[in-house]
């Protein structure tokens, strides 16, 4: 089965003792990447990255060394580690960060050095203390086994690593507003073009941004050749990818698996996976890769978990989050709540998704509590248009970055699917699913 | 109300050195002075203010973007209840209205007794152990009501203390070292070299349902059993 045979890249460790210490890293080969790293040239490095075609792990799925390769010579060149997890339903970075940060620390070392970084930025969710506790933690003692700073393990290369804390706000995951941010203003996505940090970043100068599972695997990669890394996965989804199972399974959690040879339902249902729906139930939907992608049915289960396959059935691996809900679930209320958020997330640059997530947020919510008409269902899809118009997938822009379209895939996909239910809703005043209520208070946003 | 104390003024002269611009340092000091006065006072952000270089409009315009600040006083213990989607899938609207009624506030509401903040929070991830909630952005997982119950006694009855400290992201977060790329100088590194006693027992608590979570570092308290949160892999 192909399930369990694949290595696992970024979460071998995470299941010893202590996985967070320095010792525990050494004594599982830590650091060697590095070592490896500094006695080859960056560029032989940038093509065993280019030939590993490691996807971005954050969402976007854009191949890492292409990215660095679009820098713009010019110094200084800085390196920022995106570590602001707060997609709904994804756990897998923070889970690398406090299980296994000297793998962070490593993998964001290599790629600096490939790209001659002179600073790098640890940028950590504000949320995650024992994240940023661990992770200063392990760069002290780094800083101490000479792994970081002047001239690392004797070598030509030197460079400082900051970890950065942000303060909640999940637009700073978009990488123009983590940028913004870290300069110490609102975190508001930056005006594109230019379309990419590698050519206007921090403070205006060439900067990347990875993800921490991207950069994660590089010390492996060092180690095992870009070629074992493309050996592993197939088409675009190479490698191994960190998944985090939520929702209505009975199994729960980050699972590591080679990338595009396992399918929905293995993840699901394959009993050292998911387990199978919690109290057997039916499965009803599957919102297959973070709460931003659309909405997609059972008759899917046997679609491979690869980027390509998931775009094929119009919808995103994304994140790598995957939520399965069971045959209990309202999904208006489904969609209400992942509208609410968007909402609440705003950072109210752009008018369609500062108003438009505001008018869907309240729609749903007179819709779920009985109190909806019929037409409100035209009205919900034609709110959508004005956010992403024609609410196609991929989804059409009218705003600075996708939060704003990443509202209408799950009104629009449960529109599509189940659409008797939010009829019922209208028809029968109520919502048909127990409780058949909203919470009675809400937070104000 | 109170500036910047010392020891603080000092953390936040060390965090600045940190960056090429002043700036870029606003928000982690933004968290020292929240450490300190449990809010964000008008005079202490004025004093940050000047550290950075920045009015007093430009600080709190900042600040206020972030759902981790706070204007006004909150309680000693912040409980953030996640509703997003994958802990709704499990209960978590149930699990905030027992909050509510246990502790006789809304959402944003603070008990009388200045004890506890509750908040509706979003995705905290922790999702694997939905419904899951923080307190002082220190994770529970799994809790159902009668584990918020003995959460909140625990957390009365200070039998918390280790696992949660006083609210501030930053509390136990100490860089032993300055900037070294450009080569060790006399007198610029920072000899804080104290971490937090906790750092490596680490807890990032939730409710044990068995041994499956290898990697826990159990330590029981009536509430829960602490285990790390990077678990893998199922709960069973």
């Amino acid at each position: 089965m192909p399930v369990t045979d694949a290595p696992k890249i970024v979460t071998r460790r995470l299941r010893q003792d202590r996985s967070w210490t320095l010792e525990s890293y050494l004594a599982d080969g830590g650091y060697q990447g590095l070592r490896k790293a500094l006695t080859m040239t960056p560029q032989e490095i940038h093509d065993s990255v280019n030939t590993a075609n490691i996807l971005g792990r954050g969402g976007a799925g854009f191949e890492a060394g292409r990215k660095w390769g679009m820098l713009r010579q010019e110094s200084p060149v800085y390196l920022t580690i995106n570590g602001d997890e707060s997609e709904p339903a994804t756990f897998k970075d923070h889970a690398l960060i406090e299980g296994d940060p000297h793998q962070l620390i490593e993998g964001a070392l290599i790629c600096a050095y490939v790209i001659g970084a002179a600073q790098i930025f640890l940028y950590v969710r504000g949320e995650f203390p024992l994240a940023l506790e661990r992770l200063q933690a392990a760069l002290n003692d780094a800083y101490g086994y000479g792994a970081v700073g002047h001239r690392i393990f004797g070598s030509d290369f030197s460079v400082d690593i900051v970890v950065h804390p942000g303060a909640g706000a999940y637009i700073c995951g978009e990488e123009t507003a983590l940028l913004e941010s870290l300069e110490g203003k609102r975190g508001y996505p930056r005006i594109k073009p230019p379309f990419f940090p590698a050519v206007m970043g921090l403070y205006g100068a060439p900067t990347i941004v990875n993800n921490v599972e991207t950069v994660s695997n590089l010390p492996w990669v060092l180690l095992n050749g870009g070629d074992s890394f493309a050996a592993l996965g197939d088409g675009r989804s190479k490698g191994t990818k960190l998944l985090a199972l939520a929702g209505h399974v009975k199994r729960p959690g980050n699972y590591e698996l080679e990338w595009a040879k396992v399918t929905f339902r293995d993840l699901i249902f394959d009993p050292r996976l998911g387990g199978g729906i919690r109290d057997d139930n039916n499965l009803k939907a599957i919102i297959p890769g973070g709460v931003s992608s659309p909405w997609i049915g059972p008759e899917h289960l046997d679609v491979s978990l690869s980027n390509e396959a998931i775009a094929g059935i119009g919808s995103m691996a994304g994140s790598g989050s995957v939520i399965p809900m069971d045959h209990t679930t309202c999904t208006v209320r489904a969609a209400w709540r992942i509208v609410r958020f968007f909402h609440r997330e705003s950072c109210g640059q752009c008018t369609p998704c500062r108003e438009g997530g505001g008018w869907l947020e309240k729609v749903l919510e007179r819709i779920e509590a009985g109190r909806g008409r019929e037409a409100d269902l035209d009205l919900l899809m034609d709110i959508c248009d004005n956010i992403s118009p024609g609410v196609a997938w991929p989804p059409a822009q009218t705003t600075i970055c996708v939060l704003g379209p990443s509202m209408p895939p799950s009104v629009a996909a449960g529109l599509r699917m189940f659409k008797d239910e939010y009829l019922a809703h209208v028809r029968e005043g109520r919502c048909p699913f127990p409780p058949d209520r909203l919470p009675r208070r809400l937070a104000r946003v | 109300m109170p500036r910047l104390n010392p020891d603080n003024l000092q953390r936040a002269l060390d965090l600045i050195a940190l960056y090429p611009q002043p700036r870029s340092a606003l928000i982690p000091i933004l968290h020292i002075l929240q450490e300190q006065d449990g809010y964000l006072s008008e005079d202490g952000m004025n004093h940050v203010g000047e550290l950075v270089g920045l009015e007093a409009v430009e600080v709190r315009g900042t600040a206020s973007f972030y759902d981790m600040f706070h204007f006004e006083p909150v309680g000693r213990y912040l409980i953030a209840v996640c509703t997003n989607i994958a802990c709704m899938l499990q209960g978590a609207y149930r699990l905030l209205e027992h909050a509510e009624e246990r502790l006789g506030v809304a959402p944003g509401g603070t008990t009388a007794d200045g004890m506890f903040t509750l908040e509706d929070a979003e995705c905290l991830a922790l999702c694997g152990n939905a419904p899951c909630l923080t307190v002082n952005w220190r994770f529970f997982g799994d809790v159902d009501p009668e584990g918020f119950d003995a959460l909140t006694d625990d957390l009365r009855n200070g039998r918390l203390d280790d696992e949660v400290p006083p609210h501030g992201t930053l509390i136990r977060v100490r860089r032993s070292v300055g900037l070294a790329a450009a080569g060790p100088t006399d007198e610029a590194t920072p000899q804080s070299a104290e971490v937090g006693a906790d750092v490596d027992a680490g807890p990032a608590p939730h409710r044990s349902t068995g041994p499956a979570v290898e990697l826990s570092t159990h330590r029981t308290t009536t509430a829960t059993n602490v285990v790390d949160a990077a678990h893998l892999e199922g709960r069973q």
